[in-house]
């Protein structure tokens, strides 16, 4: 079953790269995004049990990343699919308002092709449970999202695409070396060195503590620059922002998870063996940091795509600082994990809404969004509650979960700290939010279409599941997330 | 303290000026020429101390002294230092450091004089040279901190004879790299090329020709003596990390003499093979050699 | 045995601060192709159990890999991007050196510091690897051109690859090799990227690509 779920956008992949008409492509990228849904429903509904010894198995936490990444993707081919077939049409015409240069694309082959071989690689690396094999699916999943993020061809985009390919691959070569330090913390008893997760926790009495530490410390370092802690997190405005939306929605939905659960199995291994302390705590320190870093940038942005990138490192933070804490803590950070990526995906598929609309990035030229894209506009100030974590939608719940466990452990400061950098965010989002909604809009131009529905339709799905979450959350969804949570070494709230 | 121990100094003052002459006749072979006989450093030296000096009137007693004391500083140099397991005929706790400021004190007269004859053309080599030494320096005794702690021991002559047969193994790569920065070292303070050219006679080139280049006479013998004097200190040191042991205290000083004669052939061979550095890559260079011995300084804490 | 460890570790630092102080990217290509082989060396002087075929398969095809392939990938990016063949550093050359002394004394206190399993074939392996990380970590930061950003990058490579290649011998062979088949991905896509940029910007200096910086506000 595991096996096919990674094969099948493989095959999906190679066929693409074979063919030559666009149409039937397109068709392909969105029907293997239905069949890989599917599957993954199926996954859910009868859970595959995990073998003792195997290297892949689809545990709680990975079936719930798998279903996040899934879902997301089914949402960004949709939209996708159809944008790639209006710019196929507006070739050539369409330019960028702020720098003036032509949108040209790369060949849509190598595009869907990437797309295709990336959710391949994310499904590898939430079905893994060999730390080995973790590195190679995620190395994978940086090198098949650098041509993504160069889609469009143009200076900036080659820019955030080189600082992205770079820090992520140095940040996932330490990560390596972690994985080496843990090996060696596994052999240091005498006993058969191993990377699999479940032996690494059964033992974890045994393995020494300086090697474990040190092997932890570069597990941190290495996958919190994939999943965008600061201070590694210097590629990710660049990166999100720049690359075309449906991309940008699967990077901050779905990749950002993924990295994530690296963290999470490490710091798993870590609870095991009495650490638990150290590595929360080093956790949430990353956490916090992230979360003030991003609101700091937050205010007086002028660029909305990066906005929401910084925001996406800022909730990164809030899951670190989520799962550092530890106890109910962690089921609060898994039900983030799920709200945020729904969001923050609908979010950038708006925004590329008014990126076609308005042909500018900057905030202060986007006005008059409700009057203009009357759904997308109403979405985005929708979004906005969601994002920052207002009721009734999901995000509230979980922070508020977060929050509430950090008070009960007696860690207050901390959770006041956190609330301070979400309120400043709040702040900065809101501002820019309103005026991009509100206001006067500019004259519309005859090439102007009105919404169609694949443009709105994913964003309004995914923000009325996390309006769904916030309101009720159905009993098997609360076991995934209390099983995974589990998993980590914390309990349901 | 034997009988080689006394004879090496003598025959260091003797023989030093082969170097030399050894040097010259193999650049010569690479070069396809003749070449100087081997003796010609003799020959210059006798002819230079019967000849007549005459000093400028600009220059003061520093002049005369200068290369009367770096002479001196080089005959007390050569007591302290070992051949290979030749023993030095003065050998105490720290001699290493009197060595090293032995040669400083004589670089710093030889300085001095260049800069009394009040010429920029020798204020310039003076300015070269000890920009060279600031390098040098530390990087010798960087690695002479090595050895000693590898040893144990910290005078010059325990040092050197710390090694036979069954101690290579473990040493091999501390042997290496201060070969390595060792030699660097003896290339720059010896004024061989890629530092410095020996046979240059462009202005602009000069580092230790210019310094000394207002001298004549018995005082030029005296520079050129003590010259092939540090030539040989600095080489025993060099080649004494490699000589082996023979069970006569004599066939010890055999050794060591063609020990340096190889190290002087070597010598001529690199200069054969490569051209001068330019003037900004010679720091480089020497914190090469400084590394090197640092390197070698961490290997020795196990 | 042990000596000729020793003796290729030494080497391995050699080659690293030949790195941080080289200023031509032909040598310092020269120098990683060198480091590459003598890695390829490693696995076959540790092996201590398994099936020998196990190390001569990583210690060749790392040899192969990053002593032929990866310098002919780079040789050839800088061939097409007719770069100016200094490195213009942002650090200069003696200061490199100089900090990668501390950095390497640093090593060896750190390497101390872990205690070591009892295999390991030679103490100098933990701050030599660290030491090598450490050194392509400095040359992607210090240095203006994206080629040597990516010699830097392999340079770590190298380092995290001898680390594990004589600290682990458990490691499966399914996993080192996929390891390798990942970093040469890496490389190429690089490689890619830097003629990308060059064709782009007309330069390959990482240190123009600011345009995506924040306004002060």
């Amino acid at each position: 079953m595991i096996w096919t779920l990674i094969g099948l956008p493989l095959l999906a992949a190679l066929a693409s790269l074979r063919m030559r008409a666009d149409r039937p492509r397109r068709a392909l990228l969105v029907a293997t995004a239905v069949a890989h849904a599917a599957l993954t429903g199926i996954c859910w509904i009868w859970p595959p049990a995990v073998a003792p010894g195997a290297w892949v198995g689809l545990d709680a936490a990975g079936r719930l990343f798998l279903g996040l990444a899934s879902g997301l993707f089914l949402a960004a081919t949709i939209y996708a699919a159809h944008s790639l077939g209006r710019g196929r049409e507006a070739r050539g015409r369409l330019t960028e308002a702020d720098t003036g240069s032509v949108f040209v694309n790369a060949p849509e082959a190598v595009f869907t092709a990437c797309l295709l071989v990336f959710l391949a690689a994310m499904t590898l690396t939430v079905a893994s449970q060999h730390l080995g094999l973790l590195w190679v699916a995620m190395e994978a999943t940086t090198l098949a999202t650098a041509p993504l993020i160069y889609f469009h061809r143009q200076p900036s985009s080659l820019e955030a695409t080189w600082k992205y390919l770079l820090v992520c691959s140095v940040g996932i070569a330490l990560a390596l070396l972690g994985n080496f330090l843990i090996v060696v913390a596994a052999t240091a008893s005498g006993a058969a060195g191993t990377l699999l997760v479940p032996e690494l926790i059964a033992r974890g009495a045994q393995l020494p503590a300086p090697w474990l530490q040190a092997a932890f410390a570069f597990l941190l370092v290495g996958y919190g620059t994939k999943m965008g802690l600061a201070p590694m997190h210097t590629w990710l405005p660049d990166a999100h922002s720049e690359a075309p939306s449906p991309v940008s929605a699967l990077l901050s939905g779905a990749l950002l998870n993924c990295a994530f659960l690296g963290i999470l199995r490490a710091h798993a291994i870590c609870a095991a063996a009495g650490l638990g302390a150290f590595s929360g705590n080093l956790l949430a320190g990353f956490g916090l940091v992230s979360m003030f870093v991003a609101a700091a940038f937050i205010v007086g942005q002028t660029d909305y795509k990066r906005m929401l990138a910084y925001s996406s490192v800022e909730h990164m933070g809030l899951l670190a600082f989520g799962a550092g804490l530890g106890g109910a803590a962690i089921y609060g950070a898994m039900l983030h994990a799920a709200n945020h990526s729904a969001v923050k995906a609908a979010l950038f598929l708006l925004a590329g809404n008014f990126l076609s609309a308005y042909r500018t990035k900057s905030i202060a030229r986007v006005g008059g969004g409700l009057r203009r894209l009357p759904i997308s506009g109403a979405l985005w100030l929708a979004g906005l509650f969601a994002i920052t974590g207002s009721p009734p939608f999901g995000t509230f719940a979980s922070e508020f979960t977060m929050l509430q466990a950090a008070f009960a452990q007696g860690r207050g400061a901390w959770a006041i700290a956190a609330l301070a950098a979400l309120a400043i965010a709040f702040a900065g989002m809101a501002k820019a939010f309103l005026g991009m909604s509100l206001g006067r809009a500019p004259e519309a131009t005859a090439a102007d279409e009105g919404e169609r529905w694949p443009t709105v339709l994913p964003a309004l799905a995914l923000l009325s599941l996390s309006l769904l979450l916030g309101l009720w959350i159905p009993q098997g969804f609360a076991s995934l997330l209390g099983q995974a949570a589990q998993l980590i070494g914390g309990g349901a709230p | 303290m034997n009988a080689a121990s006394v004879l090496h100094p003598l025959l260091a003052v003797l023989a030093a000026p082969l170097l030399f002459g050894a040097i010259n006749r193999t650049k010569a072979f690479f070069a396809g020429r003749c070449g100087p006989p081997l003796l010609q450093t003799y020959f210059d030296l006798w002819k230079l101390f019967r000849k007549g000096a005459t000093y400028s009137r600009t220059t003061t007693w520093i002049f005369r002294a200068g290369p009367l004391v770096n002479f001196a500083c080089l005959l007390a140099a050569l007591t302290l230092v070992p051949l290979g397991h030749v023993a030095a005929p003065l050998a105490f706790g720290g001699d290493l450091i009197l060595l090293a400021y032995l040669l400083g004190m004589g670089r710093f007269f030889t300085v001095a004089a260049a800069l009394d004859v009040g010429s920029s053309f020798e204020g310039m080599g003076a300015s070269r040279e000890v920009q060279f030494a600031t390098f040098a320096e530390p990087a010798l005794l960087v690695g002479l901190a090595a050895l000693a702690r590898e040893t144990q021991a910290l005078s010059l002559t325990a040092m050197y004879a710390h090694l036979s047969g069954p101690a290579w193994n473990g040493v091999l790569p501390l042997w290496a790299l201060l070969t390595g920065g060792f030699f660097i070292l003896f290339l720059a303070e010896n004024c061989r090329i890629p530092v410095d050219d020996p046979n240059t006679h462009l202005e602009l080139t000069m580092i230790h020709e210019v310094m000394v280049l207002d001298h004549g006479a018995v005082d030029f013998g005296f520079v050129q003596w003590g010259a092939t004097l540090k030539m040989w200190i600095l080489g025993a040191m060099v080649v004494g990390l490699w000589l082996p042991e023979t069970r006569h205290p004599l066939g010890n000083l055999a050794v060591g003499a063609v020990g340096l004669l190889a190290l002087a052939v070597v010598t001529g061979i690199v200069e054969s093979c490569m051209a001068r550095l330019r003037l900004l890559r010679v720091p480089q260079l020497l914190v090469g050699a400084g590394v090197l011995c640092a390197l070698g300084l961490m290997l020795t804490f196990r | 045995m042990n000596n000729t460890i020793d003796l290729i570790l030494v080497a391995l630092v050699l080659t690293d601060l030949i790195l941080l102080g080289a200023s031509r990217l032909r040598n310092a290509i020269r120098i990683l192709a060198a480091q590459g082989l003598m890695l390829g060396l490693l696995p076959l002087l540790a092996h201590r159990g398994g099936p020998i075929w196990h190390a001569l398969l990583l210690g060749g095809g790392s040899a192969v890999l990053k002593g032929f392939v990866f310098p002919a990938l780079l040789n050839r990016a800088l061939r097409e991007t007719n770069a100016n063949r200094e490195i213009e550093p942002f650090v200069g050359y003696v200061a490199s050196l100089l900090i990668g002394v501390g950095a390497l004394a640093l090593s060896f206190w750190f390497g101390a510091r872990l205690p070591l399993p009892a295999a390991t074939p030679s103490q100098w392996l933990v701050p030599t690897g660290l030491f090598t990380v450490w050194t392509g970590l400095f040359l992607i930061v210090a240095r203006r051109k994206a080629i040597t950003q990516v010699l830097g990058y392999v340079a770590m490579e190298n380092g995290i690859f001898a680390l594990g290649m004589v600290l682990v011998e458990a490691m499966p062979l399914l996993v080192e090799l996929g390891v390798l088949l990942d970093v040469f991905a890496a490389v190429f896509v690089m490689g890619i990227i830097v003629f990308q940029i060059n064709r782009e910007f007309d330069h390959i200096d990482s240190d123009q690509l600011s345009a995506l910086k924040e306004d002060a506000p």
